[in-house]
């Protein structure tokens, strides 16, 4: 048996970050895939039909946090991936930065796609 | 602590044929993240053209893309990444724990079985009215 299962630094807090919203997105990334492909067929949803599921308030918050955890998920993932790969000092560095800068502008923009697919004006 | 043995790195891609079903899963997790993470900026890309002007854009848009046997083809595809990421998360999770670490190999290996007959189960619905 190898000594260690992940090359994360175990016990870190992206290690137990990554775990929670893992657990989370298993179930939303289910539910969204189940919903838009089983329930309602892709090829079938209009505007109308993602309004009115925009417009629940518990339907919309659960969409912004899938969003932020499958974003920090993902681009937690992918930094982990480039220092499994050997990246150190000002590479990692300005991978962190440009990884952090890509989240926040995803998490931003799909906000405002939320917004605008609940029928809220955005700028 | 566990023993430990010299199992080569996975890094080592030329070796292929000698890796363990761990070294196969961790190559498998790897990629399916790499393409879920590629999806999300590409959807939210996608949805922010589309809401972007009036609400028939919005379903023009997905009513078009869904017009397309290609893109139904790739839904399927993204199907099997999701479910695999996530049969083989749940996995990791255990192995996380410390629980079932002596079958983990057969864990993977049901991992990619069960993601094939969810994939194949799931392939009516996604070409549906497709041709």
């Amino acid at each position: 048996m190898a000594e260690h299962y992940t090359s994360f630094d175990r016990g870190g807090r992206r290690w137990l970050l990554q775990r929670l919203t893992a657990v989370f997105l298993i179930g939303t990334l289910t539910f969204h895939f189940f919903l838009l492909h089983f329930v309602n067929h892709a090829a079938d949803v209009t505007f109308l039909q993602t309004q009115a599921r925009m417009s629940e308030v518990s339907y919309f918050v659960t969409m912004v946090l899938f969003l932020i955890a499958a974003t920090f998920h993902g681009v937690n993932g992918v930094y982990n991936a480039l220092i499994n790969q050997g990246i150190q000092g000002t590479q990692k560095r300005v991978v962190g930065g440009v990884l952090t800068l890509a989240s926040v502008l995803l998490i931003a923009q799909g906000i405002r796609v939320a917004l605008a697919m609940a029928g809220i004006a955005v700028i | 602590m566990s023993d430990t043995y010299n199992r080569g790195k996975v890094e080592d891609f030329g070796r292929w044929t000698e890796f363990s079903a761990g070294m196969w899963a961790w190559i498998f997790h790897k990629f399916t993240g790499w393409v879920l993470i590629g999806y999300l900026f590409t959807h939210i890309a996608v949805l922010s053209t589309a809401t972007a002007s009036d609400p028939t854009v919005y379903t023009n848009t997905l009513q078009g893309l869904e017009d397309l046997l290609i893109v139904r083809i790739l839904e399927v595809g993204l199907l099997a990444v999701a479910v695999f990421h996530i049969l083989n998360g749940i996995r990791l999770l255990f192995v996380d724990l410390g629980v079932g670490l002596e079958a983990q190999d057969k864990s993977f290996y049901a991992s990619l079985v069960l993601t094939g007959a969810i994939t194949v189960a799931s392939v009516p619905t996604f070409l549906a009215g497709a041709f």
